[in-house]
């Protein structure tokens, strides 16, 4: 489990590392939600990778640490989605007035010299 | 009551942007005295924090009354107290130049000016390094939206830029968190501090990587070089008020760094790279003042001089060095501040279109009830002031007597030389010296091109724009005055962060 989620990881952030610094700006876009999963699930897993444990601890079961996921970095991760999801719709809308206002969608706001 | 006191800068601020959102923009008479008046009270909680952080009572905030390390805590210490006022004055300002013209370029300017300072106080005040990133990212979208403010396509475009780079260092920043959450198990920077020192070794190997990516993330922040690059085009390209504000955002990075660095590692490992950091923006800073052919990128510049100034003051020095640079930090923001709203009335000068403009709009007899209220006034004394303040801004910037920036530089040039008079010391000193001369060539070229140049058009200028810039020059000047007791307050201030230990012991009431 402890491989998947770790090659998971890399995938999604070399995808969204190449992915920005790609030169058009809806590429950029796309590699920092890319970049933004990889992080998510980055912080998911600071509170270790165990299945089928509850986030709080059970009345019934004795307060033991390892019967019971963290729940910090599932709140932590919460919030890192919301956040970056309003940064990417903030970005998106630059995007669009770049590419209104400079006729390109590089993200220079004009095409290189051939 | 008054214990309260230390989470009404983040607040009042979330309250009165939350208000403005509701009036509309038709009634801009109240939305600029309500943003006013909240801007003005907010200076004066900034004030009373500042004295209150002298006295022997607690600091600490504990919200919701949950206790550290499990709930969130605020910490309102003299360094804190210190950057809420810098920020509050700067905030107070620029409101105050806006109403002159920009306030009106587009909707919602008060609004988000708010929000920044929710931000920028929450980023000073927290004590919870996840709250730090929450309040970095209410900051930097606030941030966004001034640096588009007003439009257009190079603001568009160099905000794209900004945009980015910034995401890209806010993710930076979550991966540190997190990698020191895994190791320590806690976000309470006292309570990292703690377990950071009692880490196995192959644990600290990670807790030192995590911190070490945070730091990357605090370095693009402040624009150190090679990570400083987005910085003079993004700054050159927002609107006056906006650039002025912006101008404490590099210094919400230093503040970052020299708390924490400090408070978990004290102030061990990493000074070199710090030192070197420093003096690699110095020198790159320099380079870009010399060259730079608009003043906006000259005042950007001269940001990232003051960026490496401290970032090579709190890699080398102890803690007489560390008080020094928070002076010449606190100097160094409000004359840039100050020479940022300069720009405007300067340029106006010189833009040839917008003369046009108005000669157009005078000739349809187009009336905007502006020109009635207008309180303007022609050469000469408009064309004094504006030489007058350009002098006295390059003189804070470059650091030459009479002003504080002179104060700044010798009270850390002496804390560096007389501390350990090493060879990187002696270097900053020559960096230090230097980056003077340059900052003074780069000022005379620009103010001889501007002022002596022979077809000058006199500017019209306001009363609302000239005061905000004369009550930050006066702030330089005070600071100068002040210069003992202030260097004595903070002096206090920085032997508290290089002895952390009183710290941890407050946030975690032991």
């Amino acid at each position: 489990m402890e491989l998947i989620i770790a090659l998971g990881i890399g995938t999604f952030a070399g995808c969204g590392v190449w992915l920005m610094l790609r030169p058009r700006t809806f590429q950029v876009v796309l590699g920092l939600s890319f970049l933004s999963y990889a992080v998510n699930l980055f912080i998911f897993v600071m509170g270790w990778v165990r299945g089928g444990r509850p986030p709080f601890i059970e009345p019934a079961l004795p307060a033991d640490a390892s019967a019971f996921a963290d729940p910090l970095p599932q709140a932590l991760v919460l919030t890192a989605i919301v956040i970056a999801f309003a940064t990417t719709a903030l970005l998106l809308v630059v995007l669009l007035a770049a590419r209104g206002l400079t006729g390109t969608d590089h993200v220079d706001g004009e095409e290189p010299a051939e | 009551m008054i214990e309260h006191l230390v989470v009404a800068p983040i607040v009042l601020p979330l309250a009165i942007a939350g208000a403005l959102l509701l009036v509309d923009d038709r009634h801009h008479r109240a939305k600029a005295s309500l943003s006013l008046a909240g801007a003005l009270a907010l200076l004066g909680i900034a004030a009373l924090l500042v004295a209150r952080a002298d006295l022997a009572t607690t600091h600490v905030y504990r919200l919701g009354g949950w206790p550290a390390p499990f709930g969130i805590v605020l910490v309102a210490d003299r360094l804190s107290a210190a950057m809420v006022l810098l920020a509050a004055a700067l905030a107070v300002s620029a409101l105050w130049f806006s109403l002159a013209r920009w306030h009106r370029a587009g909707p919602h300017f008060h609004t988000f000016v708010h929000f920044l300072l929710a931000g920028l106080n929450g980023a000073f005040l927290t004590g919870d390094v996840f709250n730090l990133f929450v309040f970095f990212e209410l900051l930097l979208a606030a941030s966004y939206a001034l640096a588009l403010y007003g439009g257009g396509a190079q603001r568009v475009r160099a905000s794209l830029h900004y945009i980015v780079v910034n995401l890209a260092a806010s993710l930076l920043f979550l991966i540190g968190v997190s990698l020191v959450y895994g190791v320590t198990g806690t976000l309470n920077m006292a309570d990292i501090a703690v377990r950071v020192g009692a880490l196995a070794a192959e644990d600290r190997v990670l807790a030192e990587i995590g911190i070490g990516v945070l730091a990357v993330a605090f370095f693009i922040k402040s624009g150190m070089w090679p990570l400083g690059f987005w910085l003079a085009p993004a700054y050159a390209a927002a609107s006056a008020p906006a650039a002025a504000i912006f101008s404490i955002l590099t210094k919400v990075g230093i503040y970052a760094v020299l708390r924490l660095w400090l408070l978990v590692f004290g102030g061990t490992s990493g000074a070199e790279l710090l030192a070197f950091g420093g003096m690699a923006t110095l020198l790159y800073g320099v380079v870009g003042m010399l060259a730079s052919q608009r003043l906006g990128v000259l005042a950007g510049y001269g940001l990232l001089v003051s960026s490496g100034t401290l970032l090579a003051a709190i890699g080398l020095g102890g803690a007489s060095a560390t008080a020094a640079g928070l002076y010449y930090l606190g100097v160094s923001t409000l004359g840039v501040a100050a020479f940022f709203l300069l720009i405007e009335l300067v340029e106006r000068a010189r833009e040839a279109g917008a003369d046009v403009l108005a000669v157009t709009a005078e000739a349809f007899g187009v009336r905007t009830d502006e020109e009635e209220e207008e309180v303007g006034f022609a050469v000469p004394a408009a064309m004094a002031f504006l030489g007058l303040a350009f002098l006295a801004c390059g003189l804070v910037i470059s650091g030459l007597p009479p002003l504080g920036g002179f104060l700044a530089k010798f009270a850390l040039m002496h804390a560096l030389l007389r501390e350990e008079a090493s060879i990187t010391a002696w270097s900053v000193s020559a960096l230090l010296l230097g980056s003077g001369l340059a900052a003074t060539v780069a000022f005379g070229r620009a103010g001889v091109r501007i002022f002596w140049a022979s077809e000058r058009v006199p500017p019209t200028i306001r009363l609302a724009e000239i005061a905000p810039i004369a009550a930050l020059l006066a702030l330089c000047v005070g600071l100068t005055v002040l210069a003992g007791p202030v260097l004595d307050y903070l002096g206090a201030g920085a032997r508290v962060l290089h002895a952390p230990a009183a710290y941890i012991e407050e946030v975690l009431g032991r």
